[in-house]
């Protein structure tokens, strides 16, 4: 096992590096440059030259990009060229905020989307299943970031339950109480896509499982039927389900970017948005990075999930 | 034992269960009565003003550094600030400015004409200590200014190269803020001023939380006396739908910016006052006056008479805009032709004018659009209305849309020769600004090649001439030539608007696009 996660790890240094270098050159193909972005309609050709220098921009791009790799392997991600701070400490204000957001609604999609599966599952072409089946079509249809806005809508605006944006009250707030009414709604609006999936994806392989001979074994030797149920027929169906976890955590990271705008939420997501459009290739390299790495570490923790659960991956 | 059987009691039970426990109401119950929550459009970028580039930002730092002028209330006139008084040269090159005695930074440091010196040298001398801790991109708008010199503690001349007349309304706007900053803060933090900020304006800086809060408390020592509110939050609220929302549940006290649609919501409400203010801002088409068909002043005139701008401002712009007639908008008041009216909405006429210029079985053209931009409103919507209007006429427009930043690498500095319309839109806090970028002969983002040596001359003499009388008279002049010659579609001046909540009281927009809230309180 210490064995696999070294392997993992390493891996993990190249898909960055590869990471870094695609941003770096898609940010290069877009036409307009942080100086264009900074002086809009000013944008004269000699203004654009002296900001140009004065961000140091006027370097080639390779050595740019050299530049950075170097600073990168002393922790330095660079200056922002628009927030006027260090990358680095942006994207750690922000981090925190991401990850909560897109780990609760990780949470909620999985216990969410697994028991209604099983439910389906269980309960076969009777109304729970059908009711499950057509929530979920819905589900998966909604853009989220109109599910956001009615979610806004409903429980912000109209009922005044929740607040409808935001991290924390701007005073007195910040506790654990405070936040997780603030992550509620965004929470669900970015779990119910990958809950759907996972709905879907349950049910199929709760299916498959509960009509094998062992399962009727279980029966047949009079175990309860939530112990044929959790026991002998969701592990073995687990199996399956975890890897789609891992990507909806993928998923769940990718969609953080407008759920966390429809939300104001203080996330990365945000920073990435606002960081492109106004050219902040700094900013921009630094958040990718920092996403790609995260999205690689949850999928190492899944891989060492299944593993633990299905000794047949273990012994390969 | 369990029963993993779920019957249909048990499931309406438990929603039933859910519904009447229900959740607490959401309340701002904590949030001082004295302290004013605003929905801001964008998250800050920096605390100073003399690396800041956006209105938004600078919508900010009003708030807390004071400019050697000041606007009056309502209007771009300049009135006296951090400086008490003021002599031009009659040459016009040497401005001298008698500083205000006994004022302090916020951090308690003294202002006087040292700390004026400091803040200029600061950014035009390259060799400065800390003129690393720019860039500066806008303080070229400031204008030609050669050196600072200290005449007594209180006295302090700035020397241009040559004359330059907007120097005092570029020193009253927010950009003049530079001259009000701490050096002792600069010195403090170097390259991090950005991030704390340090000036002698009615409110401080406390705390900014990355994409979440930036706060301000009362300078309560501040020499115009201590501002009524106790304290200013700014929520970066991009979205525009969300800063609706946040103002309709209560969550802030005053929205910046109201799209369009949603100000009937609020104006229909008690619960809310709705602000809207001109300001000198002007959104028109350029045309390319180098190549066919807008070489011809008959057809420039055309298409300023084939667009039905009044129904673009009611059903698009939903009267957020004023249709506008020149290249000076209305918001200069001193220097705004009022006898000049818009081109009137007259296909008839526009049809007529392209037969005479050899275009009667049409034209076709290329149409830059832009997806958005700043100070560029509805620029989709009013695209494909404007294409509508010029289809009607016989200008078969071929829309091309790009995204802001592209767009701008595209039409700046010239047009290409293919393309025959762009849209456009520009804020200054003088008349001389635009005219002399745009539409000089060889302006630096004169992009429809326009050329005009009358044109030429006046921009000039406007800017050499100090007596604002006289000043005015020129602006009018140039006025009317650049409205019969036609070189842009004249298409609306902005009113930037605004919402608070009815106990906000004293709150005003400015012409100059800040947001001042010192006069502001909350009941």
């Amino acid at each position: 096992m210490p064995g696999l996660i070294f392997r993992r790890l390493l891996m993990v240094v190249p898909v960055l590096l590869g990471v870094s270098v695609i941003v770096f050159l898609v940010i290069s193909l877009i036409p307009g440059d942080p100086a264009r972005a900074i002086l809009g309609t000013f944008a004269t050709p000699e203004n654009i030259a002296d900001v140009t220098r004065q961000l140091g921009l006027d370097q080639p791009l390779p050595i740019q990009y050299v530049v950075w790799v170097s600073h990168l392997l002393h922790g330095d991600l660079g200056r922002s060229y628009i927030l006027h701070k260090p990358v680095m400490d942006e994207i750690m204000a922000r981090l925190f905020p991401t990850l909560l957001l897109a780990g609760a609604a990780l949470v909620m999609a999985s216990a969410g989307g697994i028991l209604l599966g099983i439910v389906a599952a269980v309960r076969q072409n009777e109304w729970p299943d059908k009711l499950i089946t057509i929530s979920v079509l819905i589900g998966i249809s909604t853009p989220s970031f109109w599910l956001g806005m009615l979610l806004i809508l409903w429980f912000g605006v109209r009922l005044a339950w929740l607040p409808v944006g935001g991290m924390s009250e701007m005073f007195g707030g910040g506790g654990i109480g405070d936040i997780a009414r603030h992550l509620l709604l965004p929470a669900t609006t970015l779990a119910a896509v990958a809950g759907a999936v996972l709905v879907r994806l349950t049910r199929g392989a709760m299916l498959e499982v509960l009509r094998q001979d062992y399962v009727r074994t279980a029966r047949a030797k009079g175990l309860t039927e939530s112990r044929v149920i959790f026991v002998h027929a969701f592990r073995n169906a687990l199996v399956g389900i975890i890897p789609v976890i891992g990507l909806q955590a993928g998923f769940v990271l990718g969609g953080a970017v407008y759920v966390e705008t429809v939300f104001q939420w203080p996330g990365i997501g945000r920073m990435l948005v606002s960081a492109i459009s106004t050219r902040d290739i700094l900013l921009v390299q630094g958040g990718v990075l920092i996403v790609a790495a995260a999205y690689v570490l949850i999928n190492l923790l899944t891989d060492l999930a299944q593993s633990l659960i299905d000794p047949r991956i273990r012994a390969s | 034992m369990y029963n993993a059987k779920l019957t249909r009691r048990t499931l309406l039970a438990g929603a039933a269960a859910i519904s009447t426990v229900g959740l607490p109401r959401f309340s701002l119950a904590d949030t001082p009565t004295d302290v004013l929550i605003v929905g801001h459009v964008a998250e800050l970028q920096t605390l100073d003003p003399a690396q800041a580039v956006t209105i938004s930002d600078f919508r900010i730092l009003c708030n807390i550094y004071d400019s050697l002028l000041h606007y009056k209330d309502g209007s771009l006139d300049v009135e006296p600030g951090l400086a008490e008084s003021w002599v031009i040269s009659p040459d016009g090159k040497t401005y001298t400015f008698n500083l205000r005695k006994g004022v302090k930074f916020h951090d308690g440091t003294d202002f006087n004409a040292d700390a004026v010196k400091f803040n200029f040298d600061r950014v035009l001398d390259a060799s400065h200590p800390f003129h690393d801790t720019g860039p500066f991109p806008f303080v070229f708008t400031l204008g030609p200014i050669e050196r600072t010199e200290v005449v007594g503690p209180y006295q302090v001349i700035l020397h241009l190269k040559e004359p330059y007349a907007p120097a005092l309304s570029m020193l009253a706007g927010a950009i003049g803020g530079l001259a009000g900053i701490s050096p002792a803060a600069v010195k403090t933090y170097g390259k991090d001023f950005a991030r704390h900020g340090g000036g002698t304006g009615p409110f401080k800086f406390v705390e900014w939380v990355s994409g979440q809060r930036f706060v301000l408390e009362a300078n309560k020592s501040y020499w115009r006396g201590a501002p009524a509110l106790s304290g200013l939050v700014f929520r970066p609220i991009v979205d525009e739908n969300a800063r609706v929302s946040e103002m309709l549940s209560g969550g802030t006290d005053v929205t910046i910016e109201v799209p369009p649609d949603n100000i009937a919501t609020f104006t229909a409400s008690k619960a809310f006052t709705y602000y809207q203010q001109p300001g000198p801002h002007l959104w028109y088409l350029v045309l390319n006056t180098k190549t066919k068909p807008f070489d011809d002043k008959r057809v420039r005139q055309a298409i300023n008479y084939a667009i039905n701008k009044e129904a673009m401002v009611k059903d698009v712009l939903k009267d957020t805009a004023t249709v506008a007639s020149s290249v000076t908008p209305p918001a200069f008041i001193w220097a705004y032709d009022n006898a000049l009216k818009p081109y009137p909405y007259d296909p008839a006429k526009a049809k007529q004018l392209l037969a005479e210029a050899g275009y009667g079985n049409g034209v076709d053209v290329t149409f830059y659009v832009t997806e958005s931009g700043s100070g560029m409103l509805s620029p989709v919507l009013m695209g494909t209305a404007i294409q509508a209007d010029l289809e009607a006429v016989g200008i078969r427009a071929k829309i091309e849309t790009y995204e802001w930043n592209t767009f701008l690498g595209k039409i700046i500095p010239s047009l290409p020769p293919t393309v025959a319309v762009a849209e456009l839109s520009f804020m200054t806090q003088d008349p001389d600004m635009h005219p002399a970028l745009a539409l000089r002969t060889g302006g630096a983002v004169n992009s429809g090649g326009f050329s005009n040596p009358k044109v030429d001359a006046l921009i000039d003499q406007g800017r050499a001439e100090t007596d604002p009388a006289k000043r005015a008279v020129i602006y009018k002049q140039l006025q009317d030539i650049v409205y019969d010659e036609a070189p842009w579609v004249f298409v609306a001046n902005w009113k930037q608007n605004a919402v608070s909540s009815a106990r906000v009281k004293g709150f005003e927009l400015h012409p100059s696009f800040t947001t001042r809230f010192y006069g502001a309180s909350k009941v």
